[in-house]
């Protein structure tokens, strides 16, 4: 079976925190939980006097990548949504070339669990 | 046209309303409310056969936002059926003001009874005597001066913030200097094929100067627009205080003392022009003054603005030759600029350096609006009368304010009201609310003392809005409803119709109460009190036509075609053709005919004609011994994706983001003052303090603090005295009142100074109450 995943090029994700939202409004989410989550790492000075602050959109194990959304040809509600367009969702296959050619991404394929 | 590699395409192509699966699917530009600046995202609202409305999504055709949506719009659902949402009109006796004693009437009661009070408080004691406040982003927000002279007859329109601390000194600069209204950083918005479009050219250089648009969409410009163009090469300069996304992403960052933004570029214009960087044929045909600029900026040789600004003289260097060397480079410049005394001037050496760069009106550079696509301002004016028009307060004191925005001096205005008969020209009897909650620390300072005043002073007034808020429910006697940007016909206009982008239909979906828009509202009212400005049309789509299309075209055309994107206006270098004097003579429209270095608007007002430093009126070097009391400096108001600012506490997706007001310290000084991440503080000005949470960042240099604005508490008690809790967390109780610049502009919002202590308190938001009370009915 093809394996579906979310490309996140962090580099350029803003923190607007539209994914978060979408996806709690196309899944009806309560607050206290989320389908996707941005982690935010800084801002902390490096030596250099620059500053990392990278935030990462995380799926969570809520996270069925909008198989209804997706089944009809649209995007995922947080890659259509994102303002800064730094989400992809496609193949794992076709996901991976474009990690391969742009530094400063990750690639999640999301699938919900239970333990 | 995809923009992005993960951009929607399921829905290209598609008409502005089609069915999908059961739906009804409208598209159509946001516009307020929920309040934000005119940039007119384009939704599609999915509608269900019983009319309701199931869901939002972004609109994938939109040639600029491209389905992309922030949080604000993505929880339109959540706002338009929020149970506490008012949704008819109501009213309450003036003994009653502060309770929640509210009673349904109908619009024909409602306004019947403002009606009379207008022609009552004109009669009695001349029209002068009514006030009509208003806010900003919301659709009403541009609207004020039209309300207060067409609609309801007087000339006093206020914007309450003190020195009109928002966008208009930076447009006032712009009108005396340059003779546009504002030049924007150019991100091909009116131009078909975009970044592509043959006509644009990339900005080797964006510099941020004081402005964070991608929460703000500040003025209209889709903030995002700048990571499109980063991500195509554009490089980044940050000038600012305080460390944000977007300066992680600059290659440069200048992060200067909070107030110095004058001397920083007095220092960087005499980098350039003592290195004779600059463009000198642009300067030699089209700027006036040079000379004496060049004067007056070797004053601030980069070692003095270095210690002035807290930055390295190097760096300083440093940015000015790039800026100059970047062509074209493009300069966003924020709300920071306004809020300050100082900032006029400020401005001042902004449009300098982007005029001697030769980066005005140039693809990719500083895009300025064709003199025939301007905006409304000026409906009802003349048929006030001479008589009445020099009876707006502050015409004498402040004509560069005054008489620009048509809008009562702000600062005059409270020191009227606290003296009720006393005036010194004469009291203010009636007041109106429209699209504003000035009381929650948005945008007054010493919000407490407005308050004392009107409710004391104002003998009868009402309010437009969608909620309930502590600023109508101390003050008002009437409520009148307003519906949000799905439940009404309308036009947005981008950028307040001063850069040529685009104009989009606001288009109806759903019906909601009995609720109506702002211009409808202004419409119906204005055939009752102004038949004079109103009866002229035939309908509302007609008075919409005119209002906001210039009669152009239709609505009816516009709601089809969805996004007008103003390519008949684009051009650049429009200095060469003629469009940017009424004239059509080729120039700027300024008395020189060029971009005035050296100002004689501002001569002639008093001011001085070239670009100076100023100490903010409270700082470390200008009031030492306060700041052994107050020791941090203070800056306010930077902006969230979750708000549009005192908007949007009681929509819980939002709350939850950013659920209690936060102030920014540096570790460096919490550990000092034994102030642990997450602790409520007190911080304390000379004026006034209030209580936030402190966020331990190096966010914020050591020294310097970052308050959060806008905080109300919806879920807390309405009533007097608590308001919702409006001045527990009320950061502008710390601002002065009436400490501006000469022409009446500017206070210092963004540079005061603080004491900081933690208190043992704890006023954490409870979320579960706040999804009790909003979210789990509408969900």
């Amino acid at each position: 079976m093809t394996a579906y995943g979310l490309l996140i090029d962090y580099e350029y994700c803003s923190g607007c925190q539209s994914c978060e939202v979408a996806c709690k409004e196309e899944h009806k989410i309560p607050v206290g939980q989320w389908g996707i989550r941005i982690l935010d790492d800084g801002p902390w000075e490096c030596t250099d006097g620059k500053f990392n602050w990278n935030k990462i959109p995380t799926p969570t194990r809520l996270c069925d990548l909008c198989a209804e959304r997706t089944a009809k040809g649209k995007q995922p509600s947080c890659v259509h949504h994102c303002l800064t367009g730094c989400m992809q969702y496609g193949t794992v296959e076709e996901l991976a070339k474009e990690l391969e050619e742009k530094p400063n991404q990750v690639l999640f394929v999301p699938k919900p669990y239970q333990y | 046209m995809k923009i992005f590699k993960g951009q929607g395409t399921a829905d290209l192509g598609k008409p502005w309303r089609f069915e999908e699966d059961g739906l009804t699917v409208t598209r159509g530009c946001a516009w307020s409310p929920p309040g934000c600046h005119p940039t007119g995202c384009g939704i599609k609202t999915y509608v269900n056969a019983e009319g309701e409305l199931v869901k939002i999504e972004g609109d994938e055709n939109h040639p600029i936002t491209n389905g992309r949506l922030c949080v604000r719009c993505l929880t339109i659902r959540d706002y338009v059926y929020n149970p506490d949402r008012v949704l008819y009109p109501m009213k309450r006796a003036r003994e009653d003001r502060g309770k929640n004693k509210w009673e349904r009437i109908t619009w024909d009661e409602a306004y019947d009874t403002i009606a009379e009070k207008v022609a009552y408080y004109k009669e009695n004691y001349g029209a002068e005597s009514i006030l009509v406040m208003g806010g900003t982003g919301r659709e009403g927000g541009p609207m004020l001066p039209a309300y207060a002279h067409a609609c309801l007859g007087t000339p006093n329109a206020c914007y309450t913030q003190s020195g009109y601390s928002c966008y208009i000194p930076r447009v006032a600069g712009t009108t005396y200097v340059m003779g546009a209204t504002y030049p924007e950083m150019d991100y091909a918005g009116g131009l078909p094929g975009r970044y592509d479009d043959p006509m644009f050219k990339l900005p080797e250089l964006i510099v941020f100067w004081g402005k964070e648009p991608l929460p703000s969409n500040g003025d209209g410009l889709f903030g995002h627009a700048a990571i499109d163009m980063m991500r195509r090469g554009s490089k980044l300069m940050s000038i600012d205080p305080r460390v944000n996304w977007v300066s992680t992403r600059a290659d440069w960052h200048l992060r200067l003392r909070p107030g110095t933004d004058a001397a920083l570029g007095m220092a960087m214009l005499n980098v350039i022009i003592s290195e004779k960087l600059y463009d000198e044929e642009f300067v030699t045909k089209w700027c006036y003054g040079f000379e004496q600029l060049a004067e007056r900026v070797a004053t601030m040789p980069v070692e003095k603005a270095a210690e002035i600004c807290d930055l390295k003289a190097e760096d300083i260097v440093e940015a000015a030759r790039v800026y100059a060397a970047a062509k074209p480079a493009q300069i966003a410049w924020g709300l920071a600029i306004d809020q300050k005394s100082n900032g006029v001037q400020a401005g001042h050496c902004i449009m300098a350096l982007e005029a001697i760069t030769g980066n005005i009106d140039v693809p990719g550079g500083q895009l300025i609006g064709d003199v025939n696509d301007g905006l409304e301002l000026g409906f009802g004016w003349n048929n006030l009368g001479p008589e009445l028009q020099s009876k707006i307060l502050g015409i004498k004191e402040y004509p560069a304010y005054v008489a620009l925005v048509l809008n009562a001096q702000c600062d005059m205005v409270l020191d009227a009201l606290e003296a009720g008969d006393d005036a010194q020209y004469y009291p203010f009897k009636m007041g109106v609310f429209e699209d504003t909650n000035f009381l929650a620390g948005t945008c007054a300072a010493q919000p407490k003392r407005w308050h004392d005043a009107m409710v004391k002073n104002l003998e009868w007034c009402f309010g437009i809005d969608v909620w309930m808020t502590p600023t109508i429910q101390a003050t008002c006697e009437i409520f009148l409803p307003l519906s949000t940007t799905v439940e009404h016909d309308t036009v947005v206009y981008t950028h307040y119709g001063a850069s040529p982008i685009m104009a989009g239909a606001v288009n109806k979906a759903i019906t909601v109460g009995d609720c109506k828009g702002d211009c409808e509202i202004m419409y119906e009212l204005g055939m009752r009190c102004m038949p004079i400005n109103f009866e002229k049309y035939k309908d509302y789509y007609d008075f919409l036509a005119d209002y906001r299309l210039a009669y152009k075209k239709t609505f009816e055309e516009l709601r089809e075609e969805v996004v007008h994107q103003k390519t008949e206006m684009c051009g650049y270098k429009k200095y060469e053709t003629g469009r940017l004097r009424p004239d059509g003579q080729p120039g700027f429209n300024t008395p020189t005919g060029r971009v005035e270095l050296y100002s004689t608007m501002f001569r002639q007002f008093g001011e001085d004609p070239l670009p100076y430093y100023m100490e903010p009126q409270l700082s470390p070097v200008s009031t030492p011994e306060e700041f052994e009391k107050y020791p941090f400096v203070l800056t306010t108001g930077a902006r969230t994706y979750c708000y549009f600012h005192s908007e949007g506490k009681q929509i819980p997706y939002l709350r939850e983001m950013n659920p209690d007001p936060l102030i920014e310290i540096n570790p460096a000084d919490a550990l000092k003052l034994g102030v642990a991440d997450g602790q409520w503080v007190e911080a304390e000005s000379p004026f006034g303090k209030c209580v936030l949470k402190a966020k331990v960042s190096q966010i914020v240099k050591p020294g310097v603090v970052h308050a959060q604005h806008g905080f109300w508490f919806p879920e807390k008690d309405a009533e007097e005295p608590s308001l919702y809790e409006v001045w527990r967390s009320n950061i502008n109780e710390l601002i002065p009142h009436f400490m501006v610049g000469k022409l009446g502009f500017g206070a210092p919002f963004k540079c005061l100074i603080c004491s900081i202590k933690p208190i043992a308190e704890n006023y954490d938001t409870d979320m579960m109450e706040v999804w009790d009370r909003f979210g789990k009915l509408v969900i």
